[in-house]
């Protein structure tokens, strides 16, 4: 049983499971009964090997909780862990897993006055720009806030060119108003816009609107393509080809979905490069069980950082073309370049380059979002999705998909407007939207650099370049008995070492086993969001503790 | 031949009947008029989904003015918004991460907002408790639909799963339970009867499943799209005692109400500062309307309120996710895409994954958070955006009051057109009786009578109306569907074209 189960519980039943722990003789050294439990790390949910951990404790004799606080013993629930969808338990999703659950309460248990080691919890596991204090690009705010309350086109505070942008967006919006559904393929001319950007992006290859669905966050596209591309069952059952270490948004939707999920491993060795070989090697094993359909590129890479080279995305495209795969890119971070030599290539622009013999038949579909990039506004769930050479009588399918949604959000869709139509030369706004794009860009790229070296300079914590994307994956070496004395309480080691960190220095990580990692590698993903002089202090704090949890475990 | 053809079978059984059509119709329609082709209307007036403000309806100032202010948090520094206003957005920022709207919030949504959410309910439901940790805010009540369907639905399992699911319902939803392979079990609603939910048919829908699917769950919708009927308490107790003896888990999707709580609130609170006047129309309003709910001895009652009066056993043993949006009600922010599901009575060991389903979605949209928000907690007495938000949602009121008395007057005065009296909701749903030859002319062009006469009254008249068999209706009935949520003269224009249109037709046809 997980201790983020617990959380869910009220005090009284806590007592009570944390009772029935003991009674099933499956307590851990350190950690005794009672309220104490709340605050021990959570195991990880559903690790291998745990039988007990998915049972219900119904099925463990235990008394049946409850949500009301009147003690009687309730009926049978019509939904337990035995009854509802098997699928539904195999999902994990680490970036908002157990160990973000646990920061949550850290931070309410200062807000209490409760005595820490640190004085405020670092959220360094989630890609989430503004919650660390990069600052909106003004121009796109002043434009949304005009086209949430239109009074103030009239207030001569506003610049002109972010009044007829508003101006403009409302017109396209049902009844002039962002309170209004769209299509649910999106609002039209945000699509021909998209097109337009994507034209200008990829050096004039065409793109038809038609083919450009706006989406709920790059997130809802993904689960939407998936859940269009799998089906069958056994050895017909749709495979999809994932990286590891990957972005668990797509475990957790091929699990949801009962797809088979097949690893090709990343190679850490060379830059987390992508490799031909292991691709195939990952294809020819899959083929003995399930039906591969499908190729996930993450570019640049998350959690990972590499950017993949040109000639790297046209080896992936020829496979896809010799395999019958559908390739989804995943380009969520296609400003987000920082090494030296590396450039964003889109998996489109490729495709279009290598000629009719691809460019008219492989399938593709590309991601973006509002929400990383030099923007990084992730409240608004803004995303496109562009799809290409997908059949006819499918893309019906998808937009029978799509309309379940009904639409995504309005606002989210006006800031993808103007993303991809940001301010031109000679506009009042331009010089202020590039001199803000570049500052936040800059900032990324040195913290990235300062991320790697420092991280390097760690005995038992080797980084590779963080080339792209918000984040670094380092490798980190964990003394056997610490990885002893994880396996005793049934927990990942790297989920051990980052529950400790949290614990003793405040800074909440995701731990590598939560992207997938080669067999005995541990790493953790921690992003470059902080503003420097506190990624300074957040990177020496890590190195101290890497080096006494090294010391304690030695 | 592309390999995403051969498709998961479910999808293609994700029938939209003929909608596609009518949707591309409208498109070819508003494209002529743009070109200027000559029609005999200048507007199409869409009253096709439950959008108002698609249809000219204003959003309420409040709400847009606070968005402007988190949005762009220098208008929070001068005096161009109200101060309260102010106040609010400075309070809101505060609570985002990193003081911007612009950053992810928490699976279940923003904690303070999913905390002020879940006192709003406590206070709705006449003090019943509302625990914030049972609360997920997603992006609209369909998101939420979908997610727990995701987990109650089992789609491994031999036998199907099966769902009862009222005639005429909101077609989504059913879109939804299909797309997971589950089997919607029909359960009637009786049109005679201003779409009454009876429980023999309760009785009859459940037992029709036997042999077919496993029914865990039993799907509301109240007040009724695109029915209107609203359910008496009573009923309401009926139908959580057979769910109980049966088994089954509650989807109560109650988006179209709110505002109730407000304002029972309210009343007391005029009361003691002696506003006679506002006094009067609340009571009114108490007596008349719950929000969007109208008819006369209506009164909303929500599912979680009536089961924690019933007591145990039921209070503490029957499993409900009941549903509400900031689409429907007062607010009527569609396009902000935010609504929330609270969970009563379930498993703690399913909660588990049920915030694991929510969290791989991020999070709701921030601005649609806010508008929640708002919704659960209006400007108060003495507040200086009150006097304005109460004539606003005032207005809003009356319109809809006037919208639906003038369109069941229309309607009901047309030869082969019948409308129940609609106590809540957003929408009339009328039933047509075609002469024979109209039917038999449908046929001919391959369409149901009902779409066939929204076809035509798309392309003759250019109002947007929704066929009745989207939702499902009782065999050889046809109706459509439409909004009322507009301005009053939209209204008018809306009924004097559905008049002519109708008439014409029952001529040609007769």
């Amino acid at each position: 049983m997980s201790a983020s189960r617990m959380q869910l519980l009220s005090p009284r039943s806590l007592l009570l499971l944390s009772r029935g722990r003991i009674e099933m003789g499956a307590q851990r050294p350190g950690s005794g009964p009672g309220v104490r439990s709340l605050t021990s790390p959570p195991l990880y949910p559903s690790s291998p090997g745990r039988a007990l951990s998915s049972l219900s404790a119904t099925r463990r004799g235990l008394p049946q909780e409850k949500m009301s606080e009147n003690g009687v013993v309730s009926r049978p629930k019509v939904l337990t862990i035995d009854t509802m969808n098997p699928t539904v338990k195999k999902v994990e999703y680490a970036v908002r897993g157990p160990i973000v659950q646990r920061a949550v309460e850290l931070e309410r248990e200062l807000s209490e006055g409760m005595k820490k080691p640190f004085a405020e919890v670092i959220k360094a596991n989630i890609g989430d720009a503004h919650a660390m204090g990069q600052q909106p690009i003004t121009f796109f705010r002043q434009v949304l806030a005009l086209c949430s309350y239109p009074e103030l086109l009239n207030d001569s505070t506003f610049p002109e060119d972010a009044k007829n942008r508003a101006r403009r967006i409302l017109q396209s919006c049902g009844g002039n108003s962002m309170g209004s559904y769209s299509a649910s393929q999106g609002i039209n001319s945000v699509r021909e816009d998209v097109a337009r950007y994507i034209e200008r992006r990829d050096g004039g290859v065409p793109c038809d609107p038609d083919d450009i669905y706006l989406t709920t966050g790059a997130s809802d596209g993904i689960v939407t393509m998936l859940k269009l591309l799998v089906c069958g069952e056994g050895s017909s059952c749709t495979g999809v080809m994932i990286s590891i270490p990957q972005y668990p948004l797509y475990s957790a939707a091929l699990a949801e979905l009962g797809a088979v999920q097949i690893n090709y491993y990343l190679n850490e060795e060379n830059c987390w490069s992508l490799d031909i070989n292991e691709l195939q090697r990952s294809l020819d094993e899959a083929r003995e069980y399930c039906n591969p359909r499908a190729l996930c590129i993450i570019n640049p890479g998350n959690p990972t950082g590499q950017v993949q080279s040109r000639e790297c995305i046209e080896d992936v495209i020829r496979f896809a073309a010799k395999e019958r795969l559908f390739l989804l890119a995943d380009e969520v971070y296609q400003d987000n370049v920082y090494a030296d030599g590396c450039q964003f290539h889109s998996f489109k622009k490729v495709l279009f380059e290598m000629g009719p013999e691809y460019a008219n038949t492989v399938e593709l579909v590309s991601f973006h979002s509002t929400s990383k990039c030099y923007m990084g506004e992730c409240g608004f769930r803004g995303g496109y999705m562009e799809i290409i050479n997908m059949d006819d009588e499918v893309k019906a399918q998808l937009s029978k998909l799509v309309s379940v949604r009904l639409c995504s959000p309005v606002p989210g869709q006006a800031l993808m407007d103007l993303v991809v139509n940001p301010p031109q030369p000679g506009e009042p706004s331009y010089d202020n939207f590039i001199k803000e794009r570049t500052a936040t860009l800059s900032a990324l790229e040195e913290k990235a650099k300062l991320t790697e070296q420092v991280l390097n300079t760690v005995h038992g914590i080797s980084c590779n370049p963080v080339q792209g994307a918000m984040y670094s994956f380092p490798r980190i070496t964990i003394p056997e008995k610490a990885i002893k004395e994880a396996e005793d309480i049934g927990q990942q080691p790297d989920m051990f070492y980052c529950m400790k960190m949290l614990e003793e220095t405040g800074i909440c990580l995701v731990p590598g086993s939560g992207f997938g990692q080669k067999e005995g590698t541990y790493h953790f993903r921690m992003t470059i969001l902080p503003p420097k002089d506190k990624l300074e202090i957040l990177l020496n704090k890590v190195k101290e503790f890497h080096q006494k949890f090294t010391l304690q475990y030695s | 031949m592309s390999m995403l053809q051969e498709n998961d079978p479910y999808m293609k059984d994700m029938k939209q009947v003929e909608t596609a059509a009518l949707f591309r119709q409208i498109i070819r329609i508003m494209e002529e008029l743009r070109q200027g082709v000559k029609k005999p209307y200048k507007e199409v007036i869409d009253v096709a989904s439950g959008d108002p403000q698609k249809t000219g309806m204003k959003p309420l100032s409040f709400v847009r003015q606070i968005l402007a202010a988190c949005l762009y948090p220098q208008l929070i520094n001068d005096n161009k918004l109200p101060v309260d206003v102010r106040q609010r957005a400075q309070r809101l920022l505060g609570e985002c991460p990193g003081g911007s709207v612009g950053s992810y919030s928490a699976t279940r949504g923003m904690p303070d907002i999913v905390h002020r959410v879940s006192e709003y309910i406590s206070r709705r439901d006449g003090g019943a408790w509302s625990n914030p940790e049972n609360i997920y805010i997603s992006p609209g009540s369909q998101w939420s639909l979908a997610n727990i369907f995701q987990i109650l639905v089992n789609t491994e399992a031999s036998t199907r799963t099966g769902i009862l699911t009222p005639v005429p319902g909101y077609n989504t939803s059913i879109l939804s339970i299909k797309e997971l392979g589950a089997v919607p079990v029909p359960y009637y609603l009786d049109e005679e009867q201003g779409w009454e939910l009876h429980m023999e048919e309760l009785h009859r829908a459940l037992a029709s499943a036997k042999g077919v699917c496993n029914p865990v769950a039993l799907y509301i919708i109240n007040p009724g799209n695109p029915s209107g009927q609203v359910q008496s308490r009573q009923s309401i107790q009926e139908v959580i005692q057979f769910a109980s003896e049966k088994r089954l888990f509650i989807l109560a999707d109650e988006v179209v109400l709110s505002k109730d709580y407000y304002l029972s609130k309210h009343k007391r609170q005029s009361t003691q500062i002696q506003q006679v006047n506002t006094w009067t129309y609340v009571c009114n309003f108490l007596k008349v309307y719950q929000d969007t709910v109208y008819g006369e001895k209506s009164e909303f009652v929500s599912y979680k309120r009536v089961l924690a009066e019933m007591g145990p056993p039921f209070s503490d043993t029957v499993e409900l996710a009941s549903f509400h949006s900031a689409s429907k009600g007062m607010l009527g922010e569609c396009g902000l895409r935010c609504g929330y599901v609270e969970l009563v009575n379930l498993d703690p060991a399913v909660m588990k994954y049920i915030y694991t389903q929510f969290s791989k979605d991020s999070c709701a949209p921030v601005l649609g958070q806010i508008a929640l928000d708002v919704m659960a907690n209006p400007p108060q007495p003495g507040d200086p955006s009150y006097p304005f938000y109460i004539e606003e949602t005032q207005h809003i009121r009356t319109t809809l009051v006037h919208n639906v008395n003038r369109a069941l007057t229309a309607f009901n005065s047309l030869p082969g057109l019948t409308c129940q009296p609609g106590e809540g909701g957003v929408f009339v749903f009328p039933r047509l009786d075609l002469p024979p030859r109209a039917i038999q002319k449908a046929k001919e062009a391959g369409l149901g009578p009902d779409t066939f006469y929204c076809v035509n009254l798309l392309e003759d008249a250019g109002v947007f109306a929704r066929p009745g068999a989207e939702y499902g209706q009782k065999e050889g009935t046809h109706h459509i569907r439409i909004c009322i949520m507009t301005p009053p003269d939209i209204m008018e224009e809306l009924l004097r074209r559905v008049t002519s249109f109708h008439t014409q037709l029952m001529k040609d046809f007769s």
